[in-house]
């Protein structure tokens, strides 16, 4: 199964098992990750699942669509490895992606 | 010295209180009482993905069960709290069970309004609020069957969008002149109504429900006006009623909702109440109110965790919502309640847009459809009361946040 690694906003690493098909939000969620709150629970709707994606797996992603985007864009400190938790689907490919959640959400 | 909180209702708030109550450092005892047997779940997917089948069950639940493990929870799932004895500080389970409490949560959700209209009992007759709820509506989403919606709401709507999607004829039934009509603008419901004709659901206004008729089983709905339509299903979503009976029973101030002050405290210094049980103050919009939403779950839950402990937090938000409706997402932000102008932001016919609300120069309330920019540069605006200058807003080139 792939493993995600998660920086929580004190600075601990969670290394989670995350199955293939759901999102980075849904496995930080159900392990209880601090700091990824996900609201709306994958509904685009809250930004409250916002995360930095490690700049060197950028491009494995699927690119941001128009709706992130706009939410993103006045989330708390978005920078340019923003991304919404919810909207990205764990594959095999992300086996080892580093996330670090931010310091506050919203 | 609190040793034990008690929560009863395993849903949105519920879950939430057992959060920040550990987070914030609480070792006591926390025990989770709800009559649903599921391990606390999300239910903005029941009228959504779940229903279509696209969702699994276990992407409902917000938590693994090693969750509540790790964080010493004791969970009383599938029980009924039937009595509540405040003076003595206790609660009396359907199995007999009584437990103490120091400090009590009450997060008892709302429940589905009930039509009472002759035939309302007949089978073929649902509600949509639980996942127990959900089976027999997927069972009945057939190709070709005769769906009809009696409620044009939210719920309604998501239903009759999933209904088309899963191959049936729908239709729905709204007493109002048009859908939605308590919670968007006009233009709002126009556009919603548009899409959901275009996809074949049938939407009739202005008609109320006075008969269902059928041999056992629900065959057509009668309308005031004389008008029958054939059903072979029908979901009824005329909105929620708060769940307060243990607590009015308990003798604790009840008014639409349990009432609670600004800390989510009840009339009884112990108990406290969050989410869609709950009347509340708005500090923000000066008067009280009964939401039901995620967000004022999940606000509220926090806020009554922290005071539980001591730590007086006072709950202030600007509420917020969502509805997906076919592929368009509509995010409404702040209640438009007094409002003195509304401007239209961009072209309906674009499929992004937005409604702002505005009371002289500060901005109410704002519903964008499939536009999340100006949805989220609106709840920075309006909880921080910004001024605002109504020919830039009008202007749609000019960026919401930027129309100072
Ligand atoms: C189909 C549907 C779609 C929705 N879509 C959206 C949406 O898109 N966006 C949004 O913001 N909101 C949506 N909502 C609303 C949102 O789900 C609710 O506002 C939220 O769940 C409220 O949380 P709560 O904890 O107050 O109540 P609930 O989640 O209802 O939880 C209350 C729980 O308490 C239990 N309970 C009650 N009395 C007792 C008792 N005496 N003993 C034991 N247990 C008891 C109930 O059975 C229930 O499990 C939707 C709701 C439904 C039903
Ligand atoms: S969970 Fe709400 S936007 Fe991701």
């Amino acid at each position: 199964m792939p493993k995600i690694v998660f920086t929580e906003p004190d600075g601990r690493r969670r290394e989670i098992d995350a199955p293939a098909g759901i999102t980075l939000m849904e496995a930080a969620r159900q392990n209880g990750v601090q700091g990824i709150l996900a609201q709306c629970g994958g509904a685009c709707a809250c930004a409250t699942c916002h995360v930095y994606i490690d700049p060197a797996w950028l491009a494995q992603l699927e690119s941001r669509e128009d709706m992130e985007e706009g939410m993103l864009e006045s989330a708390w400190e978005p920078r340019a490895n923003s991304r919404l938790s919810c909207q990205i689907h764990v594959t095999a490919a992300l086996d080892g992606l580093q996330v670090t959640v931010p310091q506050r959400q919203g | 010295m609190i040793s034990t909180i008690l929560i009863i209702g395993g849903g949105q708030a519920g879950a939430q209180a057992i959060d920040t109550l550990r987070r914030e450092g609480f070792g006591g005892r926390i025990v989770l009482i709800g009559d649903e047997p599921e391990l606390p779940y999300q239910r903005p997917p029941l009228s959504k993905k779940y229903l279509s089948g696209e969702m699994a069950a276990d992407r409902l639940l917000f938590r693994h069960r090693s969750f509540y493990d790790e964080h010493r929870i004791e969970l009383k799932l599938g029980q009924r709290a039937v009595r509540l004895d405040a003076q003595a500080r206790q609660v009396a389970l359907a199995d007999g069970e009584t437990l103490s409490y120091d400090r009590l949560l009450l997060c008892l959700g709302a429940a589905s309004r009930r039509l009472t209209c002759p035939g309302a009992d007949l089978a073929g007759v649902h509600y949509l609020r639980g996942i127990a709820d959900v089976g027999a509506i997927q069972a009945g989403l057939k190709p070709l069957a005769r769906v009809v919606i009696i409620g044009g709401g939210y719920i309604g709507l998501e239903t009759a969008a999933t209904g088309i999607k899963m191959g049936c004829e729908v239709t729905v039934l709204e007493m109002a002149d048009r859908i939605m009509n308590r919670v968007v603008a006009p233009s709002v419901s126009t556009y919603f109504s548009d899409e959901h004709a275009s996809h074949g659901v049938r939407i009739h206004c202005d008609t109320r429900v006075v008969g269902l008729e059928g041999a056992g089983r629900v065959e057509r709905v009668v309308c005031a006006d004389g008008k029958s339509h054939a059903a072979d299903l029908i979901v009824v979503g005329v909105g929620a009623v708060a769940a307060t009976d243990i607590a009015s029973a308990a003798g604790l101030a009840c008014d639409n909702g349990i009432v609670v002050d600004e800390h989510c405290r009840t009339s009884d210094a112990a108990i406290f109440a969050a989410g869609d049980c709950t009347n509340h103050p708005s500090p923000h919009y000066g008067r009280r109110m009964r939401l039901e939403s995620v967000d004022n779950a999940f606000e509220q839950a926090k806020t009554a965790a922290l005071n539980m402990l001591d730590r007086p937090t006072v709950h202030d938000r600007v509420p917020w919502f969502w509805s997906d409706q076919f592929d368009n997402k509509l995010l409404i932000v702040g209640l438009s309640q007094d409002h003195d102008r509304q401007i239209v932001r961009g072209d309906p016919a674009s499929r992004s847009f937005s409604v702002c609300y505005l009371k002289g120069r500060e901005l109410l309330a704002v519903e964008a459809i499939n536009h999340s920019k100006d949805y989220m540069a609106a709840r920075k605006l309006i909880a921080e009361r910004t001024l605002l200058n109504p020919e830039k807003i009008a202007d749609g080139n000019c960026a919401l946040k930027e129309a100072v």
